[in-house]
């Protein structure tokens, strides 16, 4: 049991990277990633709002739209009760927990509907997982999340020093450089299932 | 078709049963758990310009409204983008007496532009001031003058500055006195004066006169003559370059018109924020 959540945390982490692999949440990882503060900022929000929310959808599912036939509203009805949820959230955090909310606070809003946080909500369901599973990938996802965020804040200040060619300049060498970083991950693929062999 | 309406109105009654149930506990959450904010600070903030700019000495417009509330010996003059107006607002919400702004607005003391100086050698590198400045100390001839490489444009909130003819330029009509570029200027050329002055010294070249004029022709060359001629001893010439004292200064203009290198200059800046 123990050894199957720790591969789901360990491939959700490097093999299945949402950003870097599945290319979901791509908007706040080119936006956010400027500076190291704020991406690790914005890496440890997307972790706690991925959590919450899985833990909120993944009963959602089993108990009302699976018992009732009605899988075919998963989509907008996981997008409605995460964009409820974070705010929800925010506002629970800004009364009693006002120090995270202070260092969460301004990105929370940003990710009421990210895709990552929905593609982690549906994968989850669409993978079988149990709860704890679940929970345990939503975790994983997270972390992979802050690790690409993290990793390509250092890429970009080396960017920033360059002398890079006028065309190049801006976006362009961001997302070549955010290619190269994704390639590196393909690096981890079948690694994980041999580690715990 | 009319056994696909009970289907989608399931479908729809569903959402809008999770819709309203979602609102309902945000309602209900944002009565129970709001943070009591002092209404006065949101008041604060409505009054100030929201240019962010710093000047004031806060984080910004929203630090300045709660360090005025939460502390109550802030000055409640100190944004100098929104001037008396904003001053007196603030005091009135505050409660205390108001009082004025000195206004300010940033110069450029240098007039080194093409036709006054040379260039050292060819810099390719960055185009900003701070990088050529690492390079030798920078491409011009005269290293305490303008670069011309625009950091100060950059900064400038209100696109008040502009890069003519290789030195920075300030609009004293569009510059609101937050001082970013002064503090940005690698040379230190920027800085803020207050804005009823007349005379201002255009020039911030340290060196030895004959240097001096060597590497620029319209750099102050410490003669001394303004420093004689001044009625009230408010120019003093320290390290080759005269410094006026504007709490002396009487607005005569004579430092200007003894001045052999042009270097003092006239420049009327008077009240110019308070033109309607």
């Amino acid at each position: 049991m123990l050894k199957s959540l720790l591969i789901i945390l360990m491939s959700s982490v490097l093999v299945n990277n949402y950003v870097l692999t599945k290319f979901l949440g791509i908007c706040p990882f080119l936006g956010v990633s400027k500076k190291l503060d704020q991406a690790a900022g914005m890496g440890a929000a997307v972790t706690f709002v991925m959590v919450v929310s899985t833990a909120v959808t993944w009963p959602i599912q089993t108990y009302v739209l699976d018992k009732y036939n009605l899988g075919y509203l998963q989509t907008i009805v996981f997008i409605l009760v995460i964009a409820a949820l974070v705010q929800f959230v925010e506002i629970v955090l800004k009364r009693y927990v006002p120090a995270l909310h202070k260092s969460l606070g301004v990105y929370l809003p940003l990710i009421t509907t990210n895709c990552a946080v929905l593609g982690v909500a549906i994968n989850n369901i669409k993978d079988g997982y149990g709860f704890a599973e679940s929970l345990v990938s939503a975790l994983g996802c997270g972390l992979g999340f802050l690790l690409a965020m993290v990793l390509f804040a250092g890429v970009r200040s080396r960017l920033d020093s360059k002398n890079t060619p006028k065309c190049f300049q801006g976006l362009p060498i961001t997302l070549v450089a955010a290619s190269i970083v994704a390639m590196s991950f393909m690096g981890f693929g079948g690694v994980v299932d041999k580690l715990f062999a | 078709m009319n056994e696909l309406l009970p289907a989608i109105g399931i479908a729809a009654g569903f959402v809008t049963v999770i819709g309203l149930l979602c609102a309902i506990i945000l309602v209900v959450a944002d009565k129970f758990m709001a943070v009591k904010e002092d209404e006065r600070v949101k008041k604060v903030r409505e009054c100030l310009p929201g240019a962010n700019c710093g000047a004031c000495g806060f984080t910004g417009c929203d630090g300045y409204a709660k360090a005025l509330i939460e502390n109550p010996g802030t000055k409640t003059n100190l944004c100098i983008p929104g001037a008396d107006a904003v001053a007196k607002q603030v005091a009135a919400i505050m409660g205390v007496d108001a009082e004025d702004v000195v206004e300010q607005v940033a110069y450029v003391h240098c007039q080194g532009d093409c036709q006054h100086t040379k260039k050292k050698h060819d810099y390719k590198g960055i185009q900003t001031c701070t990088a050529a400045k690492l390079f030798y100390g920078g491409d011009g001839s005269c290293t305490y003058g303008c670069m011309g490489y625009g950091d100060c444009a950059a900064v400038c909130p209100k696109d008040a500055i502009c890069i003519e003819n290789g030195i920075a330029h300030v609009d004293p009509r569009e510059c609101i006195g937050c001082g970013l570029c002064a503090k940005t200027c690698p040379n230190h050329v920027i800085a803020l004066i207050p804005d009823k002055i007349k005379t201002v010294v255009a020039c911030s070249n340290q060196q030895k006169g004959a240097v001096a004029r060597k590497n620029c022709t319209s750099a102050c060359i410490g003669c001394m003559k303004c420093e004689k001629n001044c009625p009230v001893e408010a120019v003093k010439v320290v390290n080759f370059l005269a410094q006026i004292d504007y709490n002396k200064c009487v607005q005569c203009g004579k430092c200007a018109e003894v001045c052999p290198a042009g270097a003092i200059k006239i420049a009327d800046f008077t009240g110019i924020h308070n033109l309607d």
